[in-house]
């Protein structure tokens, strides 16, 4: 798209469905006002510093604490013996104790939780913490912690989860058939804003935290487990996040807050630095995926076989439903009449993995769809023209569960769309800027050597949890006479949710002022905001309650004029009968009118023990990337010339933040694709700085054209669909693909070395 | 070494247009020296100098103030985005969707409003130039760079305005 038509033209009609609306949250985050987890401040308060384990696996022989403790401004030192159970932290499987417990099974796994007057003294402190170790030989091959006589790293073993998908009958033999093996690197969310929160002790023996989360009640159930507390003697309040995708899932600081907070009877705050949060928070999976494919010579495709291996780490996270979403996902939106998928999330004692925007789904489309390209080559049929052939359309049934599709699958569509979108100007012959090039301002390329390649992938992932995990989702609606309020435990990282919600709410009452008020587990259970379900979710509450609040207000309305609610509308400032506006005053006075709602959508199910099939989704987000990539061949140098883009939205509720959500994910794929990967050594990580590890700047992304294809899906709120993962799932995958075209390179792995282009 | 820290001394610097006292050892960067002394507008995501989300003014020169220390600014006139945001640059952000977590947010401002200061008109390899130090991992820097554009068209063409007539 041009960067002016980001700009959305105003809307008509009343409706704020449809419309770009502003954020609320803007102003304040433009002008610096908003406040971040880490600007969150008490009189008072106390800083906490992490002691971590400097190895990979260890034995903890001695923690010795004293030195520590004596040094002036050192209030608390905290240990494993501090904890008053012995819960687990994870969310999926409790496997992760709160400090070490007897071996460190990771670099960066919490030791002990100082307590300082300051963060520098905590910081200092934390440093004369001595920790005396035997150190253990690391497993770091998941393929070998996967063989039964390997060392275990944990003791319920080294597979997190196994999972077969089998569907058709028949041998897996076809006209041609090829074979692939491909593997993705550990791209941390490196969101902005580290890790960072503030707890306080309450009196009845609970404590509150002030933290930045993607999931306020997942949290909650957590930290209270593990100290032994009721639910709700911990409170937690939503602040300001400073971005997530995925990485504020899991527990890094609140237990430890917690504890230290209840232990000192005073506030305690902490604040990771960078390198800190590269260790702490689990991270996209590195996996490895084998396949053989099979087609006609038509084209027709046969079967598809993989198998999967992720590295899940030391702890589980969510690697179990991040390997049912990667083998779900690993026959791409295709019709395959024969699948065999074998996927397996394995332990070992490297940094733990788990959630991370695309969720699985992104690393079974690399696989996938660089397959399909082998048999597009071995077909000698155009790689475009092959998917078009075998895409999914309505009624087919899913290739790896069977589950029968819904009528929104406009696949071909986004291919015909996609593939339209006008190319970036040809290879310049003299370029005039060295940003154009591969290599940038490093002039590193003189233009020779560049070879231009266009590439082509697929994206599919469901929206919502799926799996037969139970979804729901609260929030209150209050009318009084100042407007609107919602109540929603729903995050805002940074999507818009807040604004979205409050555009939903305010259709449903006539265009009423809606504000959101912050979030905390006061509100009922709403869910993380993750797996592109938020907007649906807690749209779909926001909406019934809203909806209930309007049907009393009309009810009232009528009532007072003598009519029936029909002849009732709801206006901005309260409800219009023929021309008489009966003021929201006068309609609610001091009794506010408050509708609570739990929304469920329709119901998912494990799939079948042995065979994986059945209807283990509510539904999927479709999508189609086209990548135009310069390679300097003598470098192994690549710059993104263009990604066009086509996705399936439902509808945009505000095309504005759609757009945005497009644009941030193509450039975290643009990342995976070709610099993203947290390197480990034997266990230990290389590169957790912004300085050795690159996220793309202004000077890298590339220009993005879109088209939204909104064709809505019937089980949701306004037939809209997620909208944050698939800009990252088949972005990188067709970065790959324009890669191979211009160098004939095979491109086995993301992210892309320059030595894997050299020849 | 020795268990304690070094004492605090006191940094008088001139914050947004007001004279204000800081407290810093000599290991204390300008960032943390501001956030602790509840300047929390400025934020930082590094402390190395690579994010760019620090940035402040100082003494009229744009700088990571994780990478000054808090001391060498006695006497300084510090301008954070406090200072710098205007209502059009503010809007243009808002309307090119160029704000989604924000983190990144203040020190783009600070960032953009230098690159606008320039007496040329901006080019869009300018603006990706002047902006490459400051990492932004929400918004895929597009909205980020046609406001700034933007705002430096309609800047440009009010000035004429006033010149011409
Ligand atoms: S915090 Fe200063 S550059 Fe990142
Ligand atoms: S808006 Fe989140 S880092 Fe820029």
């Amino acid at each position: 798209m041009s960067v002016e038509s980001l700009v959305d033209a105003p809307a008509t009609g009343a409706s704020p469905i449809g419309r770009s609306v502003p954020r609320p949250d803007v102003p304040p985050k433009i002008d610096g006002s908003f406040e971040f987890s880490n600007d969150v401040s008490v009189a008072g308060m106390l800083f906490g510093a992490t002691v971590r384990s400097p190895h990979p696996h260890a034995r903890l022989v001695h923690l010795g604490i004293s030195a520590a403790l004596s040094t002036p401004g050192v209030v608390r030192i905290l240990t494993l013996d501090d904890v008053p159970t012995r819960a687990r932290t994870g969310h999926i499987v409790a496997d992760a104790p709160p400090f070490v417990d007897g071996v460190a099974r990771y670099v960066g796994e919490p030791v002990a939780f100082v307590v300082a007057r300051s963060q520098e003294l905590a910081w200092r402190a934390a440093d004369l913490v001595e920790v005396t170790w035997e150190t253990l030989e690391p497993l770091t091959d998941p393929d070998l912690a996967l063989t039964p006589d390997s060392q275990r790293v944990h003791p319920d073993g080294n597979v997190i989860r196994e999972l077969c998908l089998e569907r058709g009958d028949g041998p897996l033999t076809a006209d041609v058939i090829v074979e692939g093996t491909w593997s993705t690197g550990r791209q941390d969310q490196a969101f902005l804003g580290p890790e960072s929160a503030l707890a306080m002790p309450d009196v009845d023996g609970g404590v509150t935290l002030v933290l930045a989360t993607q999931d306020l009640h997942t949290d909650q159930e957590q930290i209270a487990s593990v100290l032994g507390l009721e639910e709700e003697q911990v409170r937690l309040v939503m602040s300001g996040i400073g971005g997530a995708f995925g990485g504020r899932e899991d527990i890094t600081c609140q237990v430890h807050l917690a504890l230290a907070a209840l232990a000192t009877g005073r506030p305690v705050k902490t604040t990771y630095r960078r390198a800190e949060s590269f260790l702490a928070h689990p991270k996209r999976h590195p996996a490895t995926l084998r396949y053989r494919m099979g087609a006609d010579r038509d084209g027709t495709f046969r079967f598809v076989e993989a198998d999967i291996v992720l590295d899940g780490g030391a702890y589980a996270s969510t690697s179990g439903p991040v390997l049912g979403s990667a083998c779900y996902f690993a026959a791409g939106p295709y019709r395959v009449p024969v699948v065999r998928v074998r996927g397996r999330a394995a332990r070992t004692n490297n940094p733990v993995c788990g959630a991370m925007r695309g969720f699985g789904a992104v690393q079974a489309c690399f696989g996938i769809e660089s397959t399909v390209d082998l048999l597009a080559a071995e077909l000698g049929i155009d790689p475009i023209e092959l998917r078009r052939r075998n895409v999914l359309a309505p009624g087919d049934e899913f290739p790896t569960s069977g589950q029968r599709v819904g009528p929104s699958a406009p696949l071909r569509e986004l291919i015909d769309r996609c593939t339209a979108l006008p190319e970036p100007a040809p290879l310049p012959g003299d370029p005039t800027h060295p940003y154009d090039l591969p290599g940038g301002t490093g002039l590193t390329t003189d233009g020779e050597h560049v070879r231009r390649g266009v590439g082509f992938a697929l994206g599919v992932k469901n929206h919502l949890y799926g799996e037969g995990v139970t979804e729901r989702s609260v929030a209150t609606v209050t009318v009084t006479a100042n407007g609107a309020t919602i109540r929603s435990a729903a995050a805002e990282c940074g999507q818009g949710i807040v604004s979205a919600l409050a555009q939903i709410a305010s259709a449903a009452l006539g265009g009423m002022p809606v504000e959101v008020e912050p979030a905390t587990t006061e509100a009922g259970y709403s869910g993380s905001s993750s797996a592109s379900r938020q907007t649906w979710m807690s749209g779909a509450a926001v909406r019934q309650a809203a909806a209930e609040v309007a049907a009393r207000l009309l009810t009232d309305a009528a009532g007072r004029a003598g009519v029936t609610p029909d002849d009732v509308e709801l206006v901005p400032d309260g409800a219009l009968v023929g021309d008489e506006l009966i003021s929201l005053d006068e309609l609610v006075g001091d009794e506010p009118i408050v509708a609570t709602t739990e929304y469920r959508p329709p119901r998912t199910h494990r799939g079948d023990p042995t065979t994986g099939q059945g209807d283990v989704h509510v539904s999927w987000m479709f999508v189609a990337h086209r990548a135009i990539v310069d390679v300097d061949v003598e470098l192994g140098l690549c710059r993104v010339a263009q990604v066009a883009t086509a996705q399936d939205v439902g509808r945009a509720l505000n095309p504005r933040e759609v757009r945005g959500q497009i644009l941030g994910g193509i450039t975290q794929g643009i990342g995976l694709a070709l610099n993203e990967h947290l390197e480990t050594r034997d266990g230990h990580v290389v590169n957790n700085t912004f300085t050795d590890y690159l996220i793309p700047t202004a000077a890298d992304v590339a220009p993005v054209e879109a088209a939204l294809i909104e064709e809505p899906d019937p089980d949701a709120p306004f037939g809209l669909k997620g909208v944050g993962e698939p800009s990252a799932l088949s972005s990188t995958a067709a970065i790959a693909a324009a890669i191979r075209t211009a160098t004939g390179a095979p491109v086995h792995r993301v992210p892309v070395r320059p030595d894997d282009l050299l020849t | 070494m020795s268990d304690a820290m070094p004492s605090a001394l006191e940094v008088a610097i001139t914050l947004d247009g007001r004279d204000t006292t800081l407290e810093a050892t000599p290991a204390t960067s300008l960032l943390r020296a501001l956030r602790d002394a509840g300047a929390t507008a400025t934020t930082g995501a590094c402390e190395q100098g690579e994010c760019g989300s620090c940035s402040v003014e100082i003494d009229g020169r744009v700088e990571c103030s994780c990478l000054v220390p808090a001391l060498v600014c006695h006497g300084s006139v510090i301008r954070t985005v406090r200072s710098f945001v205007r209502a059009d640059l503010a809007d243009a952000l808002a309307e090119h969707g160029a704000v989604q977590c924000g983190f990144c947010t203040p020190g783009i401002v600070v960032a953009a409003e230098a690159a606008l200061a320039d007496p040329e008109p901006l080019t869009e390899h300018g603006v990706r130039e002047s902006l490459a130090g400051n990492l932004c991992r929400c918004t895929g820097y597009e909205g980020i760079i046609a406001a700034v554009l933007r705002v430096d068209e309609a800047r440009r063409d009010a000035s004429g305005r006033e010149r011409t007539g």
